[in-house]
């Protein structure tokens, strides 16, 4: 187990660089011998001279810069310090890039990494799970990797789509998940969603950094319980395979939906209601949603730990979900 | 005049786009007054000669130019369809480059060195930063992009970060501000504090321009300085041109927030009006010649509307709403 999630991420870009002279990278405090706030891109600008360039501290005119360079035949990867900071480049990803390939009929070929979700410590504004402001947005793919084999493949895939594609890299998952290895001879495409553990007495979905957790969670309920919960990791939010979760509800007939981000308008409200939309009758218990706390995201570890859905709180709710 | 020599040629094509742009808003305004046209109309009565002046340097394949909504003569000089799309872009014809997809002033070919506008201002900056970007990172020199804007997008959060932007990257672009007063009805002393707008050029480190956008010829020349500086590796160049709105910030608006006195004060140094008088004077054009340029102007923007009105609307069973170009589905 020596390759991290970030490690990953690295190699993506580093492969990148080398396989298409289209890509350059772009983002705040990502060149010289420094090498990004998760020197994520550490070495790189100086294998690829040129190619790996600071930007002043303006995500608004980062997504624009991206967009005309998309324009210009090239493929921006770009980084947000991090995701927190993408609202003020919210603007020109929704409105500008978003809605470009359906103004014009040239899209733009644009990865936006995004350093996402909380980590201890990280406080309200270093914290936070935006995948939904983003999603919202017709002409956004947003990716959601759980893996570090996903971590790799999808940032891969993500620049070989000619649309903008927002990568959400979850900060906590960097250096806690591990493998052997993050290749994977046949990866999924994006847009498909994973199985993650098989079950039968309810579904849970998961992405993100709440996959390890609800893995946990199936692992305490069947240890504990004799539950077997079935994981999907969505792996993408947008698109969303709800052909997979539907599946899944029609093998367990019970559905909870695990997301790190706040609960108003949330992925879990939009996986709920797509799956209450086709499949209610697969359904033998309301679905349940589990997000984090309305409520911004408290600094102190303790605070935070009880804000955030866990592996505890998942099990939990599971159990409830399958008391119905 | 130093640097007016060699413009005669340059300043007649000029002078054919405000004519153009002229006819062609003269013609909207009838047509939105009749309840002809969706949603606003927006026009450019007294920036023809900057918008002009802005495309005029500029070689089409090569360079890269972002009009918006004042800026109907520059697009009339960029491309001889320019009516046509614009009339289009209006009256959402299906066969425009925006399809009916978005209209009035936002439109553009982005793939002909035209990004497409979105209505938030100062978002396009950057995008004009990245298209010279692309350019210097695929090896590419001697082009430039000019970017418009008026005075009141000086004070919009992304216009500043793209020019600081467009600063330390040293990124041939010409920002072109057309101070016209008011921005929509917010007059300069509510909108900036410093002295004038060129002070802030300054202070991105742009070299800086200006010059009165109601005198063509200065204009004409003043520009031409500074597409030049750019397309000769000096770097980015601010430069401000000072008029006044002829018009509403739409056709909806009827500018009484504008004292009488400066209209007329404006109406008397009509930027078409000071063109032609300098354009005779230099005997760049003939009384006879300009008489006609005009009548061929309003031929031809009768002739683009009307095809604009008889094309296919958009028709919504027919179209593709799709927002991506790639379909997991087929993935």
């Amino acid at each position: 187990m020596n390759v991290t999630y970030i490690d990953a991420i690295h190699r993506a870009m580093e492969d990148l660089l080398a396989e298409d002279e289209r890509v350059f990278l772009y983002g705040e405090d990502i060149a010289g011998s420094f090498g990004g706030a998760f020197k994520a891109t550490k070495g790189l600008a100086e294998r690829y001279p040129g190619r790996v360039m600071n930007s002043p501290i303006s995500e608004d005119a980062i997504l624009g810069v991206s967009i005309g360079a998309a324009l210009g035949g090239m493929h921006p990867i770009v980084e947000m310090q991090f995701a927190d900071f993408g609202t003020l480049a919210l603007n020109q990803t929704g409105n500008n890039a978003g809605a470009h390939y359906f103004r014009t009929g040239v899209p733009v070929n644009i990865t936006l990494r995004m350093p996402c979700g909380g980590t201890p410590g990280g406080g309200p504004f270093h914290s936070q799970s935006v995948e939904a402001l983003f999603a919202h947005y017709p002409g956004l793919h947003v990716l959601t990797p759980a893996t570090v084999g996903d971590a790799y493949d999808m940032l891969k895939q993500a620049v070989q789509i000619p649309d903008p594609v927002v990568f959400m890299e979850h900060k906590y998952l960097y250096r806690r998940v591990k493998a052997e290895s993050f290749i994977n001879p046949d990866p999924l495409p994006v847009g498909r969603a994973r199985i993650a553990r098989e079950g039968k007495h309810a579904t849970i979905v998961a992405f993100s950094a709440m996959v390890p957790e609800a893995l946990e969670a199936a692992q305490l309920l069947a240890a504990q319980s004799g539950y077997e919960p079935e994981v999907v990791d969505l792996r993408s939010v947008k698109p969303l395979d709800t052909d997979t979760m539907l599946a899944s509800v029609a093998r367990t007939g019970r559905l909870l939906v695990v997301s790190e981000d706040f609960p108003w308008g949330g992925v879990a409200a939009e996986v709920v209601a797509c799956v209450a939309a086709e499949g209610l009758h697969l359904l033998d218990a309301p679905p349940l949603r589990l997000t984090s706390k309305e409520s911004p995201i408290p600094y102190h570890p303790e605070l935070w730990k009880a804000h955030r859905p866990s592996a505890a709180t998942i099990a939990q709710a599971t159990r409830y979900l399958i008391s119905l | 005049m130093n640097g007016v020599i060699g413009l005669d040629q340059v300043a007649v094509r000029a002078y054919r786009g405000m004519c153009l742009a002229r006819a062609f808003d003269t013609k909207l305004s009838s047509l939105y007054k009749a309840g002809k046209v969706f949603g606003g109309v927006f026009l450019g009565r007294g920036h023809e000669a900057v918008a002009a002046a802005s495309a005029v340097f500029l070689k089409k394949g090569h360079d890269v130019y972002n009009p918006f909504i004042r800026e109907m003569a520059g697009r009339c000089v960029w491309s001889e369809d320019a009516l046509l799309e614009a009339a289009r872009s209006y009256f959402g014809s299906v066969l425009g480059c925006m399809g009916g997809k978005d209209g009035n002033v936002h439109w553009g070919r982005p793939t002909q060195g035209n990004p497409a506008p979105v209505s938030h201002l100062g978002a396009m900056l950057s995008v004009v930063a990245g298209m010279m970007l692309a350019k210097r990172l695929r090896g590419e020199s001697g082009d430039v992009g000019v970017a418009c804007i008026g005075d009141g997008t000086t004070s919009v959060g992304a216009a500043h970060e793209a020019c600081n932007l467009i600063a330390v990257e040293k990124l041939p672009v010409v920002v072109v501000i057309t101070n016209n007063r008011y921005a929509y009805s917010t007059p300069n002393s509510e909108e900036f504090a410093c002295a004038d707008l060129v002070d802030r050029g300054r202070g991105y480190g742009m070299r800086t321009h200006s010059c009165d956008g109601t005198d063509f010829l200065q204009t004409l020349s003043v520009m031409q300085q500074a597409v030049q500086a750019a397309r000769d590796g000096e770097g980015p160049q601010w430069m401000v041109a000072t008029t006044l709105r002829m018009c509403g910030h739409g056709e909806h608006d009827d500018s009484s927030y504008i004292p009488t006195e400066l209209k007329e004060a404006y109406a008397r140094k009509d930027p078409l009006d000071v063109a032609r008088r300098q354009l005779l004077e230099r005997g760049w054009l003939g009384a006879s010649e300009a008489d006609e340029m005009d009548a061929v102007a309003r031929e031809v923007v009768q002739r683009a509307i009307a095809q604009a009105q008889r094309e296919a609307p958009p028709e919504p069973r027919m179209m593709d709403w799709r927002a991506t170009s790639w379909d997991p589905q087929k993935a």
